[in-house]
């Protein structure tokens, strides 16, 4: 499949009372047409801010530094963050679906008005043609009585019903990617199955790429077929999901898959936490961010600066000096 | 888990827990939110009840009623083989020195003025066990090593730690008086995910440690509950649909809620993913307030028939302490 976007180099920062935060910095990926992608990493790493920065919606004290984000053969950063041109692209071939279905509807508007608002705005259609077609979105993302719903308020839904309110506004302009930011992690096990299945359906019925933002592994292993891990604002591995789980060769992400707790395991099995705290992003070392909770480090990981992505496979790529595959076994402290 | 474990440290039968709803001026009541309707389990020494379900299932409250903090409509309540549902205010503060409460958000449940140290020792001067004020401070120090927090640190205010820090100090807290059980209300689901398994083991090792602790994990992640849990029972609408061995419930789970929750949690794994089976839920919880007839579950189910709709199943025993609450197992 063509590639849809490329992001090179993205850096975007926070100026703070305390110094400048690097939230992203120097994060490059891709996404091609009709692929379900997963960006994995913990509170901090940079995972939402950066796909904020692809729709530029940072806001002051935010400034998207550096970098360069590719769509459709044009750099989306040479926008006027509130242009024109900028206005095309965001919410209309980029959507988003944010993590509070709870906040991430206006509550004076009901559902009809936040949906129409949309299509007559992206789509140029008719007040009546809008109105008819959000009803249809709705029933298509699964809300019962759509016809007599739409007049509701956010208030009069659940957050599982408003959150496929969300799904259906991402899709409204038939875009060509499609952003969940944590799309299911306010809600509950059987609502997050149901919403996942709906956006995987949806997405391919549109024709859609998806990228799934979570820190929950065993989602992306379930939808993803890519995935990029995120550490301290940039990725430290890459590669397909069967690369990422079969084969996991970043510390991290080894980390990762030894410390949370699975619904299959066997019984007795310890968990293997990663000691210590993610880095401040302001006093970031120039050395690997992970270095201090690396139980595989070698001593030119203290010396050299944090390495390039390089090739393990395929399209298999890790950020990291040490070979953890011929050193697994004896992960030092 | 080991010697003295035919002992029951809880005993739950036939819980009830309902609120009122209000109206009007006179707070007219015109319903019952009947949170939890009827629940009886038991909890052994040295074993970790895991108590699952979806939010609004009730977990919470059977947590705040074992610990007193509510007064049950109806049911009792055995601990260390007394009914503490009939206790007075005053009895009840004696018996809450054996047990403890370890909170969700660490952010919100410790007190921003007050100091590490104090935090957690403020348990042992509410119970008068604090005694004089070397002892005092060689206690509070030994539980900060406990939890694996260095001693030097309670002076510190709690902005000054990070998640995981705070959540060691809620344990700190919740050890002080040396309780024989800890209810755990969801203690990690605000934590990241590296920092989660540190907080797992922290409990798993405490439980190892010391003799005769017992917890009540009430949580909403099952792949977590199956980890720290040696039996887990199942909620769903204010009733124990499930409750077996941990083991048991993730290899041969046989309410079909049960079936549901655990093929709704994906696994880290794609290979295994490939061919699990996936049972997707049709709708949503119905409102405790107005609870669908007989089963709680039959509007959802995927294998009710006409009869489910008329009678409440009751828990049933098919075998090694497996129970479940369905006419179609």
């Amino acid at each position: 499949m063509a590639e849809l976007l490329k992001v090179n180099n993205l850096k975007t920062q926070f100026r703070t009372e305390s110094g400048v935060v690097k939230a992203v910095d120097g994060l490059s990926y891709y996404i091609d047409e009709q692929e379900i992608v997963g960006l994995v990493g913990e509170s901090g790493c940079g995972k939402s801010v950066s796909q904020l920065s692809v729709m530029q919606l940072i806001n002051a004290p935010g400034e998207i530094v550096g970098g360069e984000v590719i769509f459709e053969g044009k750099n989306l950063l040479e926008y006027e963050a509130n242009g024109p041109q900028m206005r095309t692209v965001r919410g209309a071939k980029i959507a988003m679906i944010f993590q509070e279905p709870m906040t991430s509807l206006n509550p004076v508007l009901t559902i009809g008005q936040q949906l129409v608002e949309m299509l007559i705005l992206h789509m140029k259609m008719s007040d009546d043609a809008a109105r008819k077609r959000a009803i249809e979105l709705m029933s298509m993302v699964g809300i019962p009585a759509a016809a007599n719903r739409i007049d509701d308020y956010p208030h009069h839904f659940s957050g599982g019903m408003r959150q496929r309110v969300m799904i259906a506004m991402g899709l409204s302009c038939n875009p060509k990617i499609l952003i969940a930011d944590e799309p299911t992690t306010a809600l509950d096990v059987t609502t997050q199955a149901q919403l996942l299945e709906l956006m995987k359906d949806m997405v391919q019925r549109f024709h859609a790429s998806l990228v799934i933002v979570t820190h929950n592994l065993g989602v992306v292993a379930r939808y993803a077929q890519r995935i990029y891990i995120m550490y301290a604002g940039r990725i430290v591995e890459s590669g397909t999901t069967k690369d990422i789980f079969g084969n996991p060769r970043h510390p991290y992400t080894i980390g990762l898959l030894q410390c949370i707790p699975r619904l299959d395991e066997e019984e007795g099995r310890k968990l293997v936490p990663i000691e210590g705290l993610p880095p401040n992003l302001i006093s970031m070392p120039s050395t690997c961010a992970f270095l201090p909770r690396c139980s595989y480090k070698v001593e030119k990981c203290a010396r050299e600066p944090w390495p390039e992505l390089s090739q393990v496979e395929g399209n298999h790529y890790i950020r990291c000096y040490v070979n953890t595959k011929e050193k697994a076994g004896e992960p030092k402290k | 888990m080991n010697q003295r474990s035919d002992e029951n440290i809880l005993d739950i039968r036939d819980l009830k827990m309902y609120f009122p709803v209000t109206r009007g001026l006179l707070r007219r009541k015109v319903a019952d939110v009947k949170a939890v309707d009827g629940v009886s389990f038991k909890l052994k020494k040295d074993e970790t009840l895991g108590l699952v379900g979806e939010s609004g299932c009730g977990k919470t409250t059977i947590g705040r009623c074992v610990l007193g903090l509510y007064k049950p409509t109806e049911g009792r309540i055995f601990f260390e083989g007394e009914d503490i549902a009939t206790f007075t205010e005053k009895r009840l503060r004696q018996v809450r020195s054996n047990m403890a409460l370890i909170f969700q958000d660490p952010y919100s449940s410790l007190d921003p003025r007050q100091s590490a140290g104090s935090i957690v020792g403020e348990p042992l001067k509410i119970h008068q066990m604090s005694g004089s004020k070397r002892e005092y401070n060689d206690r509070v120090e030994k539980l900060f090593r406990v939890v694996g927090l260095d001693p030097s640190m309670t002076n510190r205010f709690p902005h000054e730690f990070s998640g995981g820090q705070r959540q060691r100090i809620g344990v700190a807290r919740a050890l002080a008086c040396d309780p024989d059980l800890i209810v755990c209300d969801e203690p990690i689901s605000a934590l990241d995910v590296s920092i989660q398994a540190q907080i797992i083991n922290l409990l798993e090792e405490l439980q190892d440690r010391v003799q005769g602790l017992s917890y009540l994990f009430i949580a909403h992640d099952l792949s977590v509950v199956r980890h720290i849990s040696d039996r887990v029972a199942v909620m769903y609408l204010g009733h124990i649909v499930e409750i077996c061995k941990a083991r048991i419930l993730y290899e041969n789970p046989l309410h079909p809620y049960t079936r549901a929750l655990l093929s709704a949690v994906p696994i880290a794994d794609p290979f295994v993913e490939e061919s699990r089976e996936r049972i997707i839920l049709k709708g949503e919880v119905p409102s405790p307030l107005n609870p669908p007839s007989g089963c709680p579950f039959h509007p959802r189910c995927f294998m009710a028939v006409e009869e489910c709709s008329q009678t409440l199943p009751e828990l049933r025993d098919i075998g090694e302490g497996h129970e479940v609450a369905c006419i179609r197992v």
